[in-house]
């Protein structure tokens, strides 16, 4: 698990660095995160890194909750370990929500768009144009990233949602340890440290 | 000392390897666990909070950088238990990743030399 977590950790660092190097060649035309992203739920209110704030502590309390099913495996306690699986899964669904929801006003975009010279309007983003800056490359480098760790949530919460029916079916009880548990919550935690690194270089710099 | 005969706690693997694993009861666990939520729950909160502030934008850059590389240490050896492996291990998952910073200097190179090529994005 370990080997195959940094191979896939390699994949991530060389996108978030080819969007670095991107970004660092095209600084002066580069949107401002913080502009793009500051629409929160419910609240029609200019809230910057808001509810991406928000976001990455609901992956931070899942990695804890996962890291809690693990600590009560090493207990065999089956019933603590299912209570803090669910939680976990709970918490990866509620990402992927948020993520959806993010997207969504990503490229649905605002009402009065970017007016280019010759008059025409774009709104949103896809991956030719977007309303936020003149460079596509911006959305492009987010759909990408944001959408490869988003499938990695994505399959993380598949994953967990099979040892938690393993768990509750009580075959680690019957087999008399939690390695599986111990190894679903290393992906776990490797999909929390990604975002990690994401949300720096997205939306904080 | 009895207790030194006894047969220490743990379980086979069951696989290929079938290797005795230990079981260690750590009462402190769950204590370390919250604390490290509370260490990045406070350190995201602080990102945030400075983001928004008049420090100029090359300092801000290099302490979002650090306090990431903090951020991913906790979780890499409290939430992913990598301080509980051996140390040869642990050099064998760390080591690698020389390569990447060897990447980001090549890459920030290219980026700011290569104009002449990259004349249309």
């Amino acid at each position: 698990m370990w080997f195959f977590l940094v191979s896939d950790a390699f994949t991530f660092s060389s996108l978030i660095i080819a969007y670095g190097t991107l970004r660092h060649r095209f600084a002066d035309i580069w949107p401002d995160a913080n502009e793009v992203f500051h629409h929160f739920p419910f609240v029609d209110a200019h809230v910057p890194l808001a509810y991406v704030g928000l976001m990455t502590f609901i992956l931070i309390m899942s990695s804890v909750t996962m890291v809690l099913a693990v600590e009560a495996g090493q207990r065999r306690d089956n019933k603590a370990v299912a209570k803090w699986m669910l939680w976990t899964i709970l918490g990866g669904l509620i990402f992927l929500g948020s993520q959806a929801w993010e997207w969504y006003h990503f490229i649905v975009g605002t009402e009065h768009g970017r007016v280019l010279a010759d008059g025409t309007v774009i709104h949103g983003a896809n991956l030719i144009v977007n309303e936020y800056g003149e460079s596509p490359l911006f959305a492009d480098f987010f759909f990408f990233i944001t959408g490869f760790h988003g499938f990695h949530v994505f399959s993380g919460v598949v994953i967990n949602f099979i040892i938690y029916l393993k768990v509750v079916n009580g075959d680690y009880l019957k087999r008399g340890h939690y390695e599986q548990v111990e190894k679903a919550g290393l992906y776990w935690h490797f999909v929390d440290l990604v975002w990690v690194f994401v949300f720096t270089f997205f939306y904080l710099v | 000392m009895s207790d030194q005969h006894h047969e220490k706690k743990g379980y086979y693997t069951g696989d290929i390897h079938n290797e005795f694993i230990e079981e260690h009861h750590d009462p402190s666990a769950k204590k370390r666990i919250w604390k490290t939520f509370w260490i990045l729950l406070t350190v995201t909160l602080f990102e945030v909070g400075i983001a928004f502030t008049s420090i100029p934008h090359n300092i801000l850059l290099i302490i979002f950088i650090t306090l990431t590389l903090v951020k991913a240490g906790y979780i890499v050896y409290i939430f992913m238990h990598l301080m509980h492996e051996k140390k040869i291990f642990q050099m064998a998952i760390l080591v690698p990743f020389v390569l990447i910073i060897y990447l980001i200097a090549i890459s920030l190179y290219e980026g700011s030399v290569l104009d002449v090529f990259w004349l249309t994005y």
